[in-house]
C-alpha cells in the first residue's frame, strides 16, 4: 500500500518527457516555500495498492513517447520507500521509465533498495547553507548532501533543483554555490531553476496554516533565466 | 493517352481514366526532412496581405458584413471578375466582383436569404423577389413533405440544425480533376456515362442520373466559361504548378459561387500541387520563395471566402466559418507517408499570412509520419492554435489513403464518396422527455410515444433505461425518416451540379446523424446509477429538475464504470439508425461533434440529472463536461479515446485546452511533449482533437478588449475561430471550458 495524495495524468515538468505522476502523501520537512502543504500530515491521503498504481500508470504508457514515464514525487516519497521501491520494481518489469521526485532528507536501506529501481532522480537541494537550511526546511543539510554522495557512488542520473525565493536565494552566490555543488557530483547531470509561486496561498488558507513567505513576490521568468546562465 | 502538359510525369492509369490519386502515388517525393527549407513571405505578399487585412477591419467595423450584392443571384457566371489587386494577384478569382461582398443564394429558401439581408440592414432586391416568386425551392419542397412529428421535433428543438433551409455542404469536389484533365477531358468522361446510361431501361434511378449528368456537364460549360472571364483557358490540362493551383481554385470556386453548404471543404490538394511544383523546381522555373508566394496567395483568397447567413444559423455555428477543410500528411498504402515539401508550404502560411481560423487545416496523424513533420505539427499548434488532427490510421482502412475531412471530422474518398450531412439531435433532452413519458419541459410540448411521467421517488437506474432505450428507438426513426425527406429534396432543388460533376458518377453515399449532449446524458446515468437521483416535480407533476444526493463517477476521468455508458450509449444509438433503410441506400454514419451548437443546446434543455442547471451549455461534442475532470488532461483525453470510431464512423471531436506552462518548461519540450500525447491519443484509437495552447488570462483580455486581439484565433470544436467573431455568449462559454493546468 502507498499513501497517496493524488495522481496527474499528465506531468510534464517533473522529469524528462510525458510523466504519470503519483503524489504521496506525508512529509517530515516544513519549507517555508511549500506548495502542496496538504500532503505534509501522513495521516491524510489513501492508501492505494501496488497493483492498483501499476494497472492505472498502464493506462497512459502510450503517451510516454522515448522520454516519458513514471514519477513520485510528494509529499516524501522516502518516507514510504518500502512501497515505492515495489512500485518502481514493478514499472520496471513492464518497462517503464521511473524517476523520483525528492528532498534527500532519509537515506536508509529502503532507501538504497528503492534506488536501485530508480533511473532517475529530481534531487531538491532547497538552499546552499546549512543556516537557511535549517531556518527554512526545519531540517538539516547534510542530509541532502549524504543523499548525493550516495546518488553519485551509484552513478544515478540526477537533476538538481531549486525554486528560488526573492531575497532568500536568488543571489549570484548561492547559485555559485548551488554550481559548485554540481560540479563536484557528476551524476548530476542538469539543474532546474524553479519559479517561487504563490498559486497555494488558498491552499495554506484552507488549512488554517499561515503561508510564512506571503510578504515575498513572485520570481519572474527574467530573473529565472538570468541566474540559469550562470550555471 | 498522353498530354504535351504532362510531359515530366510518371505515366500510369491515371492517364487512361480519371484516377488523382494513381497520378500522386507514382508521381509524389516523400520529404522526411524539417521546416528550415522553407521561405518567408515576400515583399509581394506583404503588399497583398495587407490589403486584406484592411478588409478584414472594415468587415469586422462593419459588423461582420462588408457588403452585399442583393441584386444577384450567386452563381458561376453571374458577377463581373473581381480582385483584391489585379497587378499583383497570382491566383485570381472572387465569389462576386468585389472581396468580402457576399451574394445572396435562394436555391436553400428565399426566406433565409431574406432574412440574411435584414439582419444586416439590408433588402433582397424585388428581382431576385420575383425570380423566386415561382420557384420552388428546396425549403419549400421539405416542408411540403414533412409530418406533424416531424415539424414538432424541430420545433421543440431535439432535432436541430437541420439543411432544410440551407445548403446541406460537406460534399468535397475533387478539384484537383479539373488541374490534372482540363474541362474537356471531364466532359468528355461524363457525356460517356451519360450514353451508357442509356443503353438499359429508364426508372426512377436511372432517370435521375441521367438528368443528373446533363446539369454536371452543363455546369462543366460553366465553370470553364467562367475561368475565361478571369482570362483563363481551363480546357486543357494545368502546364505549371501555378496553372494547376488556379485551376484548382477555380473548381472551388465555382462550387462556392453555386452553392451555400454550411461546410464548403476543400479535400486534399497540397501534396498534389507539391508534384507540380517540384516539376517546375526541377526545371528552373521557379524558386522556393516562388512556390511560397503561390500558395500563400491561394490560402489568401481562401480566408476572404464568405457566405450570407442568418442570425439564427451563426447560433449554431459561431464566427462565419465556411470549414475549408484541408487534409495534410497521412500514410499512404505502401507505407511512405504523404508528407511532401508543400504539407509544410501550407502549414507556413501561418507565419508568413499570420494564424487564421481559414483554411481549416487538419492533419492526418499516425506516429509512423516523419518526426520532423509531426514535430512542425506541434510547433504550428504551439504558436498559432489553428490547426487540428484526426486519426490517418483508424480512417485509412475504411476510406484508402486519398480521403479528405468534410466540415470537421467527417471523412470520404475523394470523388468517390458524399455525404448527406444531418446535423444533429439532442440526447439529454431525450432522456428528460423520456422520464416525463413523453413531455418536454422546456417547450411545454407533447412529443413521442405517451407513457406518463416516472412515478419513482428515486430514480431507478434499471426502469430509466429501459424507457430511455425505447425513446432512442422512436427518435432515430424520426430523424432517419426526417433526413430521406430533406435529402430528396435537396437532390431535386438543390442539386450541386459543380461538385458532383467532380465525383465519379457511380458514387457511395453516407448519410451522417450526430447527437448532442452525450458527457451530459453519460453523467446523468451514472448518478442514477451510483447516486440518489430524486426528481422534483412541477404543479402540473412534471418532473423539471432533479436533488442528486451522494457522488458518482463522471465521465472525463478514465473511469470504465461510466466512460463505458458513453460508449454503449453512441452503438444503441447507430444501431437503432441503421433499422431504417436510407435514402439512396446511403450508409449511416455517426458523429458527436456540436460546433458551437453545444450553448444553444444547453438553453433548450432543462436540468439535468447530473447537476447542470436549466439552460446551462452542453460541453462540445464528446468533450467531458467542464471542470469534472480530476485526474488531468491524459485521463480525459483517455475517456474519449474510449469511444468507438466504428460506432461513429462520421468522427468523434474533441477539444483540447492546454496551458504553455503545463505542456513543458520550454518550446523545445512542449513540441516533444505535444507529440508524445498525439502519439498516445492516436494509438489508443482516438479520432480527434483540436489543440489549444494558451492561457484563459488571454481569451479574459481578448473578451474585454477585443480590439487589442483582432487576429487571436482558437480552436473550438471541429474547426477554428477567430475569438471575436463568438457571441459573447459562446465567448463566456469558451472561456469556462477546462483548461488543463497543473500548478
Amino acid at each position: 500500500m502507498l499513501r497517496v495524495h493524488s495522481i496527474q495524468t499528465l506531468g510534464t515538468l517533473d522529469g524528462p518527457g510525458v510523466r504519470f505522476v503519483v503524489f504521496t502523501q506525508g512529509c517530515p520537512l516544513r519549507c517555508a516555500c511549500c506548495h502542496n502543504p496538504d500532503t505534509w500530515d501522513a495521516r491524510g491521503g489513501k492508501d492505494t495498492g501496488i497493483s492498483e498504481l501499476v494497472q492505472k500508470c498502464l493506462r497512459y504508457r502510450e503517451y510516454f513517447g522515448a522520454k516519458g514515464g513514471i514519477t513520485v514525487s510528494g509529499g516524501e516519497p522516502l518516507m514510504q520507500a518500502k512501497a515505492v521501491h515495489k512500485l518502481f520494481e514493478k514499472c520496471k518489469a513492464e518497462g517503464i521509465n521511473t524517476c523520483l521526485d525528492t528532498s534527500g532528507c532519509v537515506l536508509n536501506d529502503d532507501v538504497k533498495e528503492l534506488l536501485t529501481v530508480t533511473d532517475r532522480v529530481l534531487l531538491d537541494i532547497k538552499y546552499t547553507n546549512d543556516t537557511d537550511y535549517r531556518r527554512y526546511t526545519g531540517w538539516s543539510m547534510d542530509a541532502p548532501m549524504e543523499f548525493l554522495h550516495y546518488l553519485n557512488e551509484k552513478s544515478i542520473p540526477t537533476t538538481l533543483r531549486q525554486v528560488i525565493i526573492p531575497t532568500l536565494n536568488d543571489s549570484e552566490e548561492s547559485i555559485a554555490r548551488l554550481k559548485a555543488i554540481k560540479d563536484a557530483h557528476p551524476c548530476a547531470d542538469g539543474v532546474e531553476l524553479l519559479a517561487f509561486r504563490k498559486l497555494c496561498e488558498s491552499k495554506y488558507q484552507t488549512l488554517g496554516i499561515p503561508f510564512p513567505l506571503a510578504h515575498l513576490k513572485e520570481t519572474s521568468p527574467d530573473t529565472i533565466k538570468k541566474l540559469t546562465a550562470l550555471l | 493517352m498522353k498530354h504535351a502538359n504532362w510531359n515530366g510525369f510518371e505515366s500510369g492509369v491515371w492517364q487512361d481514366e480519371i484516377n488523382v490519386r494513381d497520378f500522386i502515388q507514382r508521381n509524389y517525393k516523400e520529404y522526411t526532412g524539417d521546416e528550415s527549407f522553407l521561405a518567408k513571405a515576400t515583399p509581394r505578399t506583404e503588399k497583398v496581405m495587407a490589403q486584406v487585412r484592411d478588409l478584414l477591419k472594415r468587415e469586422r467595423e462593419a459588423g461582420g458584413v462588408l457588403d452585399i450584392d442583393t441584386e444577384t443571384v450567386s452563381s458561376l457566371k453571374n458577377y463581373a471578375p473581381g480582385y483584391i489587386d489585379k497587378d499583383n494577384e497570382l491566383i485570381v478569382g472572387m465569389q462576386t466582383d468585389a472581396p468580402l461582398k457576399r451574394g445572396v443564394n435562394p436555391f436553400g429558401g428565399i426566406r433565409m436569404a431574406r432574412q440574411a439581408c435584414q439582419a444586416y440592414g439590408r433588402k433582397l432586391s424585388d428581382k431576385v423577389e420575383q425570380e423566386f416568386m415561382f420557384r420552388t425551392t428546396h425549403n419549400d419542397g421539405v416542408f411540403r413533405a414533412y409530418t406533424d412529428e416531424m415539424r414538432a421535433a424541430r420545433k421543440c428543438h431535439v432535432i436541430t440544425g437541420l439543411p432544410d433551409a440551407y445548403g446541406r455542404g460537406r460534399i468535397i469536389g475533387d478539384y484537383r480533376r479539373v488541374a490534372l484533365y482540363g474541362i474537356d477531358r471531364l466532359v468528355e468522361m461524363k457525356k460517356a456515362d451519360k450514353a451508357a446510361i442509356a443503353e438499359g431501361n429508364f426508372n426512377v434511378e436511372t432517370t435521375r442520373a441521367s438528368e443528373e449528368l446533363f446539369q454536371q456537364i452543363t455546369f462543366l460549360g460553366y465553370l470553364k466559361d467562367m475561368a475565361a472571364m478571369y482570362g483563363y483557358d481551363i480546357s486543357q490540362p494545368a502546364s505549371n504548378a501555378k496553372e494547376a493551383i488556379q485551376w484548382t481554385y477555380f473548381a472551388y470556386l465555382a462550387a462556392i459561387k453555386e452553392q451555400n453548404g454550411a461546410a464548403m471543404s476543400l479535400g486534399r490538394v497540397s501534396t498534389f500541387f507539391d508534384i507540380y511544383i517540384e516539376r517546375d523546381l526541377k526545371n528552373g522555373t521557379l524558386t522556393e520563395e516562388g512556390a511560397q508566394e503561390l500558395m500563400d496567395d491561394f490560402v489568401m483568397k481562401l480566408r476572404i471566402a464568405r457566405h450570407l447567413r442568418t442570425a439564427e444559423y451563426n447560433e449554431l455555428f459561431g464566427g462565419d466559418p465556411m470549414w475549408i477543410t484541408e487534409a495534410v500528411g497521412g500514410m499512404g498504402e505502401d507505407g511512405r507517408s504523404l508528407v511532401t515539401r508543400n504539407s509544410f508550404r501550407l502549414l507556413n502560411t501561418l507565419y508568413t499570412l499570420g494564424p487564421a481560423p481559414e483554411p481549416n487545416i487538419t492533419i492526418l496523424w499516425s506516429p509512423a509520419l516523419p518526426y520532423a513533420f509531426r514535430r512542425f505539427c506541434a510547433k504550428v499548434s504551439c504558436d498559432t492554435d489553428s490547426i487540428q488532427y484526426e486519426n490517418d490510421d483508424i480512417m485509412r482502412p475504411h476510406h484508402g489513403d486519398d480521403y479528405a475531412i468534410a466540415c470537421c471530422v467527417s471523412a470520404m474518398k475523394i470523388g468517390k464518396q458524399m455525404q448527406f450531412f444531418g446535423a444533429r439531435c439532442n440526447l439529454a433532452k431525450l432522456l428528460l422527455i423520456a422520464i416525463n413519458g413523453g413531455y418536454d419541459v422546456s417547450s411545454d410540448m407533447h412529443i413521442g410515444p405517451q407513457e406518463g411521467v416516472m412515478q419513482d421517488e428515486v430514480l431507478d437506474f434499471d426502469a430509466v433505461m429501459e424507457r430511455y432505450e425505447r425513446y432512442i428507438a422512436w427518435l432515430m426513426r424520426l430523424y432517419v425518416n426526417t433526413m430521406n425527406i430533406i435529402h430528396y429534396m435537396h437532390d431535386k432543388y438543390a442539386y450541386e451540379k459543380v461538385q458532383m460533376a467532380l465525383h465519379d458518377t457511380e458514387v457511395e453515399r453516407l448519410m451522417a446523424f450526430g447527437v448532442a449532449g452525450l458527457s451530459v446524458v453519460a453523467d446523468s446515468l451514472s448518478a442514477i446509477k451510483f447516486a440518489k437521483v430524486r426528481p422534483i416535480r412541477n404543479e402540473k407533476g412534471y418532473i423539471e429538475s432533479f436533488e442528486t444526493e451522494g457522488d458518482f463517477p463522471k465521465y472525463g476521468n478514465d473511469d470504465d464504470r461510466v466512460d463505458l455508458m458513453a460508449k454503449d450509449l453512441t452503438h444503441k444509438v447507430i444501431t437503432e439508425l441503421r433499422k431504417t433503410p436510407a435514402y439512396r441506400d446511403a450508409i449511416h454514419t455517426l458523429s458527436i461533434l456540436t460546433i458551437t451548437s453545444n450553448v444553444m443546446y444547453g438553453k433548450h434543455t432543462a436540468a439535468t440529472p447530473d447537476g447542470r442547471g436549466a439552460g446551462e451549455p452542453f460541453a462540445p461534442g464528446a468533450n467531458p463536461m467542464h471542470n469534472r475532470e480530476e485526474n488531468g488532461a491524459l485521463a480525459s483525453l483517455n475517456s474519449v479515446a474510449k469511444i468507438s470510431y466504428e460506432d461513429c464512423r462520421d468522427g468523434v471531436s474533441n477539444t483540447f485546452s492546454i496551458t504553455p506552462n503545463t505542456l513543458g518548461a520550454d518550446d523545445e519540450e512542449r513540441y516533444n511533449n505535444l507529440v508524445a500525447i498525439l502519439d498516445g491519443y492516436f494509438t489508443k484509437k482516438a479520432h480527434h482533437i483540436n489543440v489549444n495552447v494558451l492561457n484563459r488570462e488571454t481569451l479574459l483580455k481578448a473578451y474585454e478588449n477585443p480590439e487589442d486581439y483582432p487576429n487571436l484565433t482558437i480552436r473550438v470544436s471541429g474547426y477554428a475561430v477567430n475569438f471575436n467573431k463568438l457571441s459573447r455568449q459562446q465567448q463566456r462559454e469558451v472561456i469556462s471550458r477546462t483548461f488543463h493546468e497543473s500548478m
